[in-house]
């Protein structure tokens, strides 16, 4: 036996928990895991203990790290790069911070304040809500550690790669002026003890699963649902692999939609399993965590319509060109 | 004194306002706590994480949900 990998399923996949619900599942309720309705119930209760339990372990240790650069912090690091190492600096700073779409414009305005070029500033808000750390752990857990690195890599590459683009156009003009005008804070509280940290660490699991255990209560709902309920003719009707528009579609139907990637990464691990392309359900994913509609309404009191359709237009060729670049290499995944 | 709390009307914005409420008890103070939703306005303090406080016009805590012993002392600098 390989003692990487049964720690990989235990700790990881949590074998030990499905066995566990399954036992409950089939002797416990009496429900066959073969019928729908058993299959459906195992993979409902399954997936969401195992993502509140990740989510809770990861989130404290993440928070743990994050408290080490909040973000009068991270805006000092990124005010002593310029250009393409700027762009890239943001994006992986952007990995540890797991700000959630709403508390982007505060972040906007006190970059753009003190004078953090536009494309630093967009390379960090594209990678902030589409790649943490957690979510590549939850990946790694649902999927397998390739798809996780290879996802984390290009979203990091889009966030460059988009930030760098928005810096090329010289948009400045279309941020509203105040935005410019806002004082800079540059209060320093000093270094935070170890308490505090864990502190922080505890308040930041709490705050986090309240903002998001209905998203992933629906998400987990509508992957029980996908996975033993909808027929795969229709699922795969829409977007089968054969399909050319299947990653246009995916990505269209998530811009608008709001929620946190935990949410979505159960519709995903259902998609693939029911034979979509595996590009195809991570654009769904990074659609829905990168844009939607709600943050789009708040960026818009700060930047006008032409940056911001320079932003969605750029994010959204992104996510359906790593769609595709999945779906033709999904072989080097399996 | 006017004590402005700084944040979207979250959660954590709610807790610090209640501990406010209880330094100001605590300490036999009055003052009117003032909830500050709008972010163009928040961005007028340079805040960049809620929630935040202000003390008559006076920025003294950010990102953090301060516990009302905290609270108190902040009140107790700013006379």
């Amino acid at each position: 036996m390989n003692p990487f990998g049964w720690l990989n399923d235990q700790l990881l996949r949590m074998q030990w928990l499905s066995d566990l619900v399954r036992a409950l599942v089939e002797q416990g309720m009496g429900l066959p895991m073969s019928g729908r309705v058993g299959a459906s119930v195992h993979f409902f209760i399954y997936d969401t203990l195992k993502i509140f339990i990740l989510l809770s372990l990861l989130i404290f240790g993440i928070s743990y790290v994050q408290s080490h650069f909040p973000p009068e912090r991270t805006r000092r690091i990124l005010g002593r790069f310029t250009g393409l190492r700027g762009n890239v600096l943001a994006a992986l700073l952007g990995t540890v911070t797991p700000f959630c779409s709403c508390s982007s414009i505060p972040l906007f305005i006190g970059f753009t304040s003190a004078g953090l070029p536009i494309g630093v500033t967009f390379s960090f808000l594209i990678s902030s809500p589409l790649v943490d750390l957690a979510s590549v752990i939850l990946l790694a857990s649902i999927f397998n550690w390739p798809i996780a690195i290879a996802y984390v890599t290009v979203g990091v590459v889009l966030a460059v790669i988009g930030g760098s683009l928005i810096s090329r156009a010289r948009m400045e003009r279309h941020i509203e002026p105040f935005v410019f005008n806002s004082p800079v804070m540059v209060g320093d509280d000093g270094v935070p003890d170890v308490r505090e940290r864990l502190r922080f660490a505890r308040d930041q699991v709490r705050d986090i699963v309240r903002r998001v255990w209905l998203y992933i209560l629906i998400g987990v709902g509508i992957g029980a649902a996908i996975h033993n309920w909808i027929p795969e003719s229709l699922i795969n009707g829409l977007l089968g692999q054969d399909k050319p528009w299947s990653v246009p579609l995916a990505t269209l139907v998530g811009v608008p939609m709001y929620a946190d990637i935990f949410g979505t990464l159960p519709i995903a691990e259902a998609l693939v399993a029911r034979g979509v392309g595996l590009g195809t359900a991570l654009a769904f994913m990074m659609s829905v965590t990168a844009l939607s509609l709600p943050s789009i309404i708040m960026l818009k009191r700060v930047v006008r319509t032409p940056l911001l359709s320079v932003f969605v237009a750029i994010v959204a060729g992104g996510i359906v060109l790593i769609g595709y670049l999945f779906n033709a290499f999904a072989g080097a995944f399996a | 004194m006017i004590i402005k709390i700084l944040g979207s009307g979250c959660r954590k914005c709610i807790e610090l306002a209640d501990n406010t409420r209880k330094a100001l008890a605590e300490r036999g103070q009055q003052a009117d706590i003032v909830k500050v939703t709008d972010f163009v306005d928040i961005a007028a303090y340079g805040v960049m994480s809620t929630p935040a406080l202000v003390i008559d016009e006076k920025l003294v805590s950010a990102g953090k949900v301060l516990s009302a012993q905290e609270i108190g002392e902040l009140l107790g600098k700013a006379g």
